[in-house]
């Protein structure tokens, strides 16, 4: 039986746990909420953005002078994975989901002798990817001292994938994050960015004609990069609420468990006290009973 | 004729204007345009510049660096890089537009050094910015 002050010292310190994961769920709440009036106030300009970019996709179509980056090289063998995660831990399965979903995409290309190659954004993601892939890492963007996701930093990463892309790096690119569902749900996936997706042009109303200024092809070579990034942008920000929701429920589940250890270790505590209680008792009994 | 069109302001981050304007002024790459109710359908890429809103409240002006615009009968959305009410944007804003301009002329100059037009459109786009500026009363230091 253990004794009463390592049972006190245990209970010390799973109450100061439960203090510290209790704090971090209601950051991770407060940080949520924030999270998601940030993807809320992106739609609008993604939505709209979507639409004009299936027109303009829909008045150039297969052309042979379609930009490169909506037709594609014509070519499958080069993949770069852009797996994003978070910065942070002790968020559940959120960075192992995000990276498993990663991992097996990479070997499914591999095994159809393709070449892989990956950009980490995310320390943690970057983690663990290492030890299995390590070798195919090509770049990997720090997001250490970003506290709230900006345009700017989804046009970082997009010039980053850009300039490979330009320079002939690869094929197809693909991105991973994490969709954000609800708090207890969120969906890893997978998205192709390049070459670029303009989504299904049967939706698209044909019958208003645009005119363009300059033409067409100017249009979408400046559209098709940005296109590429408020892709990059939005997957940021429902990553960065998937984050939050998920230590939010990590941290509610900690909180509980702890509240469960300091219950049971509190009835050992009193049991411990009750038998010493009871040993004392006996034993100054015995002791006048002997007199 | 339709006396407004439902104009909408659109940035990455979020919606700044939802309104019924009669008139919006508009800075198209190849010129300013005047947006009026029941223009022609219309896409055109942007230049940094002013664009102007004449709505039920008088004109209200934003600083924008750069986007396209869709114009159709009904509405008109511009969809800007960054856009900022004429108001608010600080002498650090601006300083950082100038300095993004700069450096990107830099940047093309460095590596595409044979390719004029890509220097062209560069250092255009670092004028319009410091015309901007002018406009508003700010000169990059």
């Amino acid at each position: 039986m253990p004794n009463l002050k390592d049972l006190k010292n245990r209970i010390a310190s799973v109450k100061s746990t439960r203090k510290i994961t209790k704090a971090m769920q209601m950051v991770a709440a407060a940080k949520l909420r924030r999270a998601q009036e940030a993807a809320e106030m992106s739609r609008p300009y993604t939505e709209r953005f979507n639409a004009v970019m299936a027109k303009l996709a829909a008045s150039v179509g297969d052309a042979e002078n379609a930009p490169r980056l909506l037709r594609g090289t014509g070519d499958d063998k080069v993949h770069l994975l852009v797996v994003m995660t978070a910065e942070r831990g002790l968020c559940g399965g959120f960075n192992a989901n995000i990276a498993k979903l990663a991992k097996a995409e990479a070997a499914n290309l591999l095994a159809q002798g393709k070449t892989v190659k990956i950009i980490t954004v995310g320390k943690k993601g970057r983690d663990a990817m290492k030890r299995d892939y390590g070798q195919y890492f090509v770049d990997h963007v720090d997001m250490t001292e970003v506290k709230r996701v900006g345009y700017a930093d989804a046009q970082t990463v997009a010039a980053n994938v850009l300039n490979r892309f330009d320079a002939g790096e690869f094929d197809v690119a693909k991105m991973f994050y994490s969709q954000f569902q609800n708090v207890v749900t969120q969906i890893p996936t997978i998205q192709q960015i390049v070459p670029v997706d303009t989504g299904d042009a049967e939706d698209v109303d044909t019958g208003t004609f645009y005119d363009f200024e300059p033409d067409e092809n100017a249009i979408l070579a400046e559209l098709l990069p940005r296109a590429v990034a408020t892709q990059i942008f939005s997957a940021l920000l429902e990553n960065g609420a998937s984050e939050q929701g998920a230590r939010m429920s990590a941290m509610d589940n900690a909180t509980r468990n702890a509240g469960e250890m300091i219950d049971k270790l509190t009835i050992e505590y009193n049991r411990s006290r009750q038998a010493v209680i009871t040993n004392e008792l006996i034993e100054i009994i015995s002791g006048a009973e002997a007199l | 004729m339709a006396e407004t069109v439902q104009f909408d302001l659109v940035s990455p981050e979020r919606l700044l204007a939802s309104v019924e304007a009669r008139e919006v002024l508009i800075p198209g790459a190849e010129g300013d345009m005047t947006a009026l109710p029941d223009h022609a359908p219309l896409i055109t890429t942007l230049r940094p510049g002013i664009v102007r809103v004449s709505g039920a409240d008088g004109d209200t002006e934003y600083v924008v660096t750069g986007g396209f615009a869709e114009i159709n009968g009904q509405s008109i959305s511009v969809l800007a890089e960054r856009a900022l009410p004429r108001a608010d944007v600080t002498k650090e804003d601006f300083q950082s537009m100038v300095d993004e301009a700069t450096e990107r002329l830099n940047r093309v100059k460095e590596q595409n050094a044979d390719e004029h037009g890509l220097i062209d459109d560069a250092t255009k786009l670092l004028h319009d910015m410091v015309a901007v500026g002018h406009h508003i009363g700010m000169s990059p230091n």
